[in-house]
């Protein structure tokens, strides 16, 4: 199935989405990764308020590479990064917040559980931020640039942005462990 | 005699070829993208390498780097004994670096190990990070090759015992499947075995700039076969497009030793080569 969704997202948007399903978003979408996730945590253990909203939220795993030109910030390039570093901080982060959705690539572990109570794991083709950056349409705003350009949060607005494949359902289908698991079997017939 | 080339022209020379890395793929990479699309039979991998070939032809329309993560930049430089500069190479090359992050341009991804400080500029201590080998002629030859992240953190090395040849082939397909989607999948994988502990993870990286057309032999072959039977895929998930080449490179070791390095690069890989110098 195809889905084009659009932010916030809402609770039943995305319950009628499947592992294997192709969503495409529009709206909004905060950037963050490693370095902003823990700040995200970090400033949630000391009950200070974010300077963005992350209720029905699209998080997306990105560090994108920006120009700053005169009439501010100009996307270049904007690819995926690696969800698997997020892994460990995500459970806590989606306990504190209503995110909705995460985009990123090449999986998380042991997440599945953690989406269960209304989150999705979308996959977006790594490395294709040519692709991407073409989809983005404006960027709303930046925080945290103290951070650096990759590991600051990027609010921008995108048009149809995808193809993404859901990779980890509201049911805790998750592919990328199903493909894991067989990967294994095959490596131990090798053996 | 000294080798015709102003340092001006030096610096554009490698600033370009920067360009010309980051937002285009040699020819022969693309061609292995487009035989693993045409292969291709699961759905969701197939869609996926076709993304990446629109993402390649956007990139090298509008000159835009094809990845965000414009990696770590490294050089792999062949001097002839008899090139002679007549100015300081690394400070120059150092310096086309800087101009290429502001120009084309690249993401700062040089941070201080320990206090992940950003340089700004994609300088650092040991970065860029130029391999030099000394050989006959007069031409100096410069291969950039920039890293991203997502597949070198997947990489490994492990200092085998001499009699654990066996071993390799199982090694090389552990690291895989830890890696499964993160390194961005299809990869060419680079394997350095012997030499010592930096030599084979050089050798592994060094292999990683081998056609890929070119046919693959014994070990190589073996384990190509093995690491697309694991179902990995396109980014982890799913299909038959694990690996689109393995490469092994050699070198003598320790008689008590056998290092073995797995350098995982993800289907970007990125490298171009630039000659300065010769006989005009």
């Amino acid at each position: 199935m195809e889905y084009h969704l659009k932010t916030p997202l809402k609770k039943e948007d995305i319950e009628k989405l499947n592992a294997g399903d192709i969503v495409y978003i529009s709206g909004e979408i905060l950037t963050a990764r490693d370095e902003a996730h823990a700040r995200i945590l970090e400033m949630g253990e000391k009950k200070e308020e974010l300077p963005f909203s992350l209720e029905g939220a699209v998080i997306y795993h990105c560090g994108p590479l920006m120009q700053k030109t005169e009439n501010g910030w100009k996307v270049v390039s904007a690819g995926p990064t690696t969800s698997g570093r997020m892994s460990k901080m995500t459970p806590p982060l989606l306990k504190a917040h209503d995110v909705r959705a995460i985009i990123g690539k090449g999986g998380m572990k042991d997440v599945a559980d953690a989406l269960k109570n209304g989150s999705v794991y979308l996959a977006y083709t790594g490395g294709c931020a040519a692709l991407a950056a073409e989809l983005i349409k404006e960027v709303k705003a930046v925080h945290w640039l103290d951070l650096g350009m990759p590991e600051a949060v990027w609010v921008l607005r995108v048009e149809e942005f995808g193809p993404l494949i859901v990779g980890i359902d509201t049911k805790g289908k998750d592919i990328f462990a199903e493909v894991r698991e067989k990967a294994q079997k095959q490596l131990e017939k090798q053996e | 005699m000294s080798t015709k080339i102003s340092r001006e022209s030096f610096i554009r020379s490698i600033a370009d070829l920067l360009r010309k890395t980051e937002t285009e793929l040699p020819d022969d990479v693309v061609n292995a993208i487009r035989k693993a699309e045409a292969a291709e039979e699961n759905k969701v991998a197939k869609f996926q390498l076709r993304a990446i070939l629109k993402n390649l032809e956007i990139a090298k329309k509008y000159r835009v780097p094809m990845c965000q993560d414009t990696g770590i930049m490294i050089f792999f430089a062949e001097i002839g004994s008899e090139f002679q500069p007549g100015f300081d190479l690394e400070a120059a090359i150092r310096e086309a670096v800087i101009l290429a992050t502001t120009e084309i341009p690249l993401r700062p991804n040089a941070v201080d190990p320990l206090t992940r400080k950003n340089s700004g500029n994609n300088t650092g201590v040991g970065i860029p990070d130029i391999h030099w080998k000394l050989v006959p002629g007069n031409q100096l030859k410069i291969t950039a090759a920039p890293k991203g992240a997502g597949s070198e953190n997947m990489s490994s090395l492990r200092m085998f015992n001499p009699t654990e040849t066996g071993s390799i082939k199982n090694f090389v397909l552990e690291t895989i499947v830890t890696a499964g989607g993160m390194p961005c999948p299809p990869l060419t994988i680079g394997i350095g075995i012997g030499g010592s502990f930096d030599a084979a993870a050089r050798l592994a990286k060094e292999s990683l700039l081998e056609p890929l057309d070119a046919p693959m032999e014994g070990l190589e072959r073996e384990i190509f076969e093995a690491v697309n039977t694991l179902g990995i895929g396109c980014m982890g998930l799913g299909g038959s497009t694990t690996a689109l080449a393995v490469r092994v490179k050699t070198a003598h070791c320790h008689t008590a030793s056998l290092p073995v390095a797995v350098n995982i690069q993800c289907w970007a890989n990125r490298h171009a080569s630039v000659v300065f110098g010769g006989d005009e």
